[in-house]
């Protein structure tokens, strides 16, 4: 075989490839509508599951998932933000920083449903917490919180070093520089990565499962007093989510429509996902556009 | 002689193990221009970003000796270099302004050190502005944001305002090498009309520069300070035969 | 005190500690704070994982060959026997596959958007991995169990549950891990190198070939290396299409179990505290583990390929 036919076929087998990778999402997105969608109406998205009976919906799950991301949000961004100053500002090149690195790394690295059983160990027992969104949210900012500090700490150095002398030879102190003069700078990608990360924690499962637990009490949607116990803002009640939800019935669903709900979740599940995903991307160009444009 | 605006006694920069700056000793008198020239790593900016601390932030990098300031050594280690900055002005190379509206690049720096009165900001903005003769320019669109401004406007907005935070020293890291000659020429009548308030630093690789805008020239080379006099006197007649070379443009 | 004095006193405090002072203070106490907390966490993690996870071993109830090599798993038989060589052999098996099917089409793609088509590459197939990528691992399980395990049903011998169902799903999972690496390193490449050698005559396939794949293999065994990791420690969609029978599977196509697989059914069902309970967070310390191995393999790695 002559080096161009080897050429030519090596070609075609990557093309090939990139072609089956695109299509391979295609069919994945293009299923999971196609046989989801046809579920998915204003019934399914705010009324209760049916445990054995057909025609319940995902109201609660979705719920839950939303409330649930944002106190895992309103937790892990100040404590992100904060490490990665940290680690972009104030860590010197030494032997610690080099550990903190590492500490980043493994917790990035570890799998959520150990992430859970930490949440398991320390905020269900240890905290007394019990299972509930309160156990999620913590579980959940350990899964998520290694992501918020690479995310800040690269945003900050991407800020022009001159940025920053400038603001120092005003005399304005380190804080004062960071906060005022690098963080608005650095917020355009702090905010993409925030809701890619957002977009993660919306799809988790795993970590969930023996945190937040795998049900939701009967919740009165009137009553929005976050002390009572059936209101849906209760922190303290446990919590299934749509993600979650879905992985119950797939395992262990009773109600004759079970497959349909699976699949209406699902596709309920990954178009929100879909939309963090588009809507950071969005949100990133139009930065980008809005600051080459001025400059 | 002039009053003294500041000296520096056998200051030295380290980073990490090279030697960018030996034992320098200089002084530089209120109301002059000092310009500071040599061929491109000669050290003569590292020198002038160690007079107001700017080397701290440089992983690495290690500062000795002394410089004196109002009868202070402000490289020793108790200085409060958050405050000395503020008796110190900087200009960079590159025009630097903040991502911010005109009027929020100059008021930012006095609202953080105290003053909150609308009026008196106002007073500031504008006295800055018009030292920089920047202020028939912009006044109309003091709320637009400064990266609209041309580089030039930039660069004397970036002047007005290390002005703001009333400093007694301007340091000038080639303020002009980015801008255009038309805007290379206000920035040198601007430097001109402010010697009559300020000591000026200035960083220039430009000969022709140094010997318009100052009244004293060190040659820098190898991060020594070869030679330091009158500028007249090192353009015309230097006393060592490195600057002339490097004057006569023998390299660099 | 009278009021005056007392006013002194506060102001000779500020003089002492002027704003900006007290400010770097609040900042510094903050980001230090935060840091402080990543690592009371991971300290935590690797401290209540361990002393459960070490308590079968302490209390003399299971030795650690028989939790390593115990071919048999049957908590409820008197007496109980926990060997977890299936979910071993279950986890080291899919997580393998996946990388060896996933590993070949991440090299194609990064070739495809580096050396070949950059622009469609740019404009299509990185937002498609990156979507891959933001797809939950339930809903992965979801089309696993919904789709690739009745095919494999209907077309070969079993339930269609097995090794091969999970190690499709996960191979799709893992693919933008591989990818994106095999990606930055393709581009990272020094300029030139390509252009040298097509000047010597070679093709785009023999360059690729002899000179990209091998400067960069270091790079592409770490995303290969991270992508196992991620394979290994994925619980619910491996869960959901693996079948979890508890033994050593001798088919790609016979139900199995891995390490993720059987902590979380049963995790749940179990008393804390009772000895099978103890022996699920063994399992779950064999993760952590196995976690670290990761992160330094790829550690390691990486220095080789930044040499």
């Amino acid at each position: 075989m002559s080096a161009k036919t080897a050429d030519r076929i090596a070609l075609s087998v990557i093309i090939a490839v990139a072609g089956i990778i695109m299509l391979v999402l295609a069919a994945l997105l293009g299923y999971l509508l196609y046989r989801g969608l046809s579920h998915v109406s204003w019934h399914f998205l705010t009324s209760v599951p049916q445990p054995f009976r057909k025609g319940g919906g995902i109201g609660p799950q979705l719920f839950n998932s939303l409330f649930l991301l944002v106190l895992t949000m309103i937790i892990t961004i100040p404590l992100g933000i904060g490490a990665g100053i940290y680690m972009s500002e104030y860590a010197k090149p030494n032997r610690l920083t080099n550990f903190i690195r590492l500490v980043v790394e493994v917790l990035s690295s570890f799998p959520s449903i150990v992430v859970g059983l930490f949440g398991l160990l320390v905020f269900v027992n240890l905290f007394h917490l019990k299972y509930s969104l309160a156990a999620g949210a913590l579980a959940l900012t350990v899964f998520n919180l290694p992501l918020m500090v690479r995310v800040t700490e690269q945003a900050l150095r991407s800020v022009p070093q001159s940025q920053k002398e400038a603001g120092l030879a005003l005399g304005l102190s380190r804080w004062k520089t960071i906060r005022s003069i690098m963080l608005p700078m650095a917020f355009p990608a702090i905010m993409t990565g925030t809701i890619l990360a957002a977009g993660r924690v919306f799809g988790e499962a795993a970590a969930l499962l023996f945190t937040a637990g795998m049900t939701t009490p009967r919740l009165d949607f009137t009553d929005w007093n976050p002390f009572h116990s059936t209101s849906p803002l209760n922190p303290f009640r446990p919590a299934e989510t749509l993600a979650v939800h879905i992985w119950k019935i797939n395992a262990e669903g009773r109600a004759p429509d079970a497959p349909e709900i699976a699949a209406g979740a699902s596709a309920v599940l990954i178009i929100i996902v879909l939309l963090f995903n588009f809507g950071a991307r969005a949100l990133g160009r139009a930065i980008y556009r809005k600051f080459t444009a001025t400059k | 002689m002039s009053e003294m605006a500041m000296y520096t006694k056998d200051l030295s920069v380290y980073y990490g193990e090279k030697q960018a700056i030996k034992k320098v000793s200089m002084d530089f008198a209120a109301r002059e221009v000092i310009a500071l020239i040599g061929p491109s790593g000669c050290g003569k900016s590292t020198f002038l970003r160690s007079l107001n601390r700017m080397n701290d932030v440089i992983a690495g990098a290690r500062v000795e000796g002394e410089i004196w300031i109002n009868g202070r050594n402000i490289n020793a280690p108790d200085t409060d270099v958050v405050r000395l900055r503020q008796n110190i002005g900087m200009v960079w190379q590159k025009p630097n302004p903040f991502h911010k509206s005109i009027y929020e690049n100059i008021a930012f720096g006095p609202r953080y050190h105290g003053i909150r009165d609308k009026r008196k900001l106002d007073e500031i903005v504008e006295s800055c502005l018009r030292k920089t003769a920047l202020w028939d320019e912009v006044k109309d669109r003091l709320k637009g944001s400064a990266l609209a401004l041309s580089g030039g406007q930039q660069q004397r907005l970036c002047i007005a305002r290390s002005l703001t935070v009333q400093p007694s020293i301007l340091l000038m890291d080639e303020p002009a090498s980015a801008l255009d000659p038309v805007s290379t020429a206000k920035i040198e009548e601007l430097i001109a009309e402010l010697k009559k308030e300020y000591c000026i630093v200035i960083v220039t690789h430009n000969m022709y520069q140094a010997a318009r805008v100052s009244d004293k020239t060190g040659f820098f080379l190898m991060g020594d300070l070869v030679e330091y006099d009158d500028t007249q006197k090192i353009f015309t007649n230097p006393s060592q035969r490195s600057t002339d070379d490097y004057i006569s443009g023998r390299f660099g | 005190m009278n009021p005056v004095k007392k006013d002194q006193a506060a102001g000779n405090r500020r003089l002492r500690f002027p704003k900006h002072i007290r400010e770097e203070w609040y900042g510094r106490v903050y980001a230090y704070f935060c840091v402080t907390l990543l690592i009371v966490t991971i300290v935590s993690i690797v401290w209540f994982i361990a002393s459960k996870g070490l308590n079968p071993f302490l209390s003399g109830a299971v030795s650690v060959p028989e939790l390593l090599f115990g071919r048999t798993w049957s908590p409820e038989s008197e007496p109980p026997l926990f060997g977890a060589l299936p979910f071993l052999a279950g986890s080291i098996s899919v997580s393998l596959l996946a990388a060896v099917l996933a590993a070949p089409f991440g090299f194609c793609a990064a070739v495809f958007m580096t050396q070949i088509a950059p622009k469609v590459g740019r404009r299509f197939l990185q937002p498609a991995i990156e979507l891959l990528a933001g797809i939950p691992s339930v809903v992965y399980g979801f089309v696993g169990l919904s789709v690739i395990v009745p095919f494999l049903r209907n077309n070969f011998t079993g339930q269609g549950f097995g090794i091969l169902a999970g190690t499709l799903v996960l191979s799709v999972m893992i693919l933008p891990t591989i990818t994106s690496i095999a990606t930055d390193a393709l581009s990272n490449l020094q300029a030139g190198l390509k252009e040298g050698s097509f000047a010597l005559g070679a093709t785009r396939w023999q360059t690729i070939y002899r000179l990209i794949l091998p400067t960069t293999f270091p790079s592409l065994l770490t995303g290969v290396v991270l992508g196992i990791s991620r394979a290994f420690g994925e619980a619910l969609a491996v869960q959901m299409v693996i079948g979890n029978a508890p033994h050593v599977p001798r088919s790609l196509l016979e139900s199995a179990a891995t390490l993720t697989s059987i902590i979380t059914l049963e995790m749940g069902n179990t008393v804390g505290g009772s000895l099978h309970n103890n022996v699920l967070w063994s399992l779950a310390l064999i993760l952590l583990i196995m976690t670290f191995l990761f992160v330094f393999t790829v550690r390691m790695l990486e220095r080789r390929a930044g040499r």
